[in-house]
């Protein structure tokens, strides 16, 4: 079944506290290379069409439920086309 | 006066809140998060907890719940909501209040006795207090910190609709030290700490939260 993906991300102007704390994790680890860490949400959404209606009906769950656009960005997009690993499921 | 108090699944201070509003003198009504009804309610509390378990963000499913469609259209008609914690967070995602609740920039759960300043005395849930007062009540909360954008922050200040400020430390790192606001109209009211924790003397830093609850039931009464 094809898949959307929705990304959400926080808005760059927002604090991110859980990208800190994992920020401020990597040092101990021995990577000091990273400059900062954001850290959001995807979502992977199984549709039965491959259309663009099935695109605009997610991009609208994205915007009404899946993101808050006080605070967060989203991105919507076909799961194959980007080349997305699909995890075998056990 | 009947105020209803909503109860979503993973709600913690709904009891809380009923009793708060039977200790003001009104009548609780207890509310269910599934139910289109709002059993004629004259004001509604939306309780502190963690409302479908803060799954996606807080409040963002419970803003969904049946019983809110209710709440949102009486709200928007003038009945008097408050929104406490989770209830804040929930009235921000149903757009009935602007911004929103992140994590705590120090990234902790806390949970203390709050100062706060009361900077809006005129709404249906602080007409009893007086502006510039300061109240002590528990706050409790992992993602308190109130952000909005500038020109809303602004809009918040020039308009009066900033009803409490956090005084000597900000908690959370919300911004412009805000710890509660209300919409246009005055009737909806959203904050952090918890008054209903603030309504006995023998348990709590006081009884500094009783004046929500008689201010409703005053606005109500319509001596406000």
């Amino acid at each position: 079944m094809p898949r959307v993906v929705v990304e959400v991300m926080p808005k760059p102007e927002i604090l991110d506290p859980q990208g800190k704390a994992v920020h401020g994790a990597l040092p101990r680890l021995g990577f000091d290379g990273i400059l900062e860490v954001r850290q959001g949400k995807r979502f992977e959404l199984e549709v039965a069409e491959t259309d663009e209606a099935t695109l605009a009906e997610v991009r609208e769950i994205a915007e009404t439920l899946l993101s808050n656009p006080v605070i967060e960005d989203f991105t919507v997009h076909w799961a194959d086309t980007v080349g997305t690993v699909r995890v075998e499921e056990a | 006066m009947k105020i209803g108090v909503v109860t979503f699944p993973g709600s913690l201070d709904d009891v809380d809140a009923r009793r708060a509003v039977r200790l003001a003198g009104g009548d609780p009504v207890a509310l269910w998060h599934g139910d289109h009804d709002l059993k004629g309610v004259d004001a509604v509390i939306l309780p502190g907890g963690f409302s479908y378990g803060d799954y996606l963000r807080c409040g963002a499913i419970a803003r969904f719940a049946p019983v809110m469609t209710e709440v949102v259209a009486a709200a928007k008609g003038g009945l008097p909501v408050l929104g406490i914690c989770n209830g804040f967070q929930i009235l921000c995602e149903s757009h009935l209040l602007p911004g929103a609740l992140i994590r705590n920039d120090h990234r902790t759960f806390i949970c203390r006795d709050q100062v706060l300043r009361v900077e809006n005395a005129a709404t249906a849930w602080t007409n009893g207090y007086h502006a510039g007062q300061e109240i002590v009540i528990p706050l409790k909360n992992g993602e308190g910190g109130f952000v909005a954008d500038e020109a809303t922050l602004d809009r918040l200040e020039g308009e009066g609709r900033v009803v409490f400020r956090y005084v000597g430390v900000n908690p959370n790192g919300s911004l412009r030290d805000i710890a509660g606001i209300t919409n246009e109209r005055g009737n909806v009211v959203g904050l952090m700490p918890h008054p209903e924790h603030a309504v006995e003397e023998l348990c709590g830093p006081g009884t500094d939260g009783l004046g929500f609850f008689t201010s409703a039931l005053a606005t109500l009464a319509g001596v406000a």
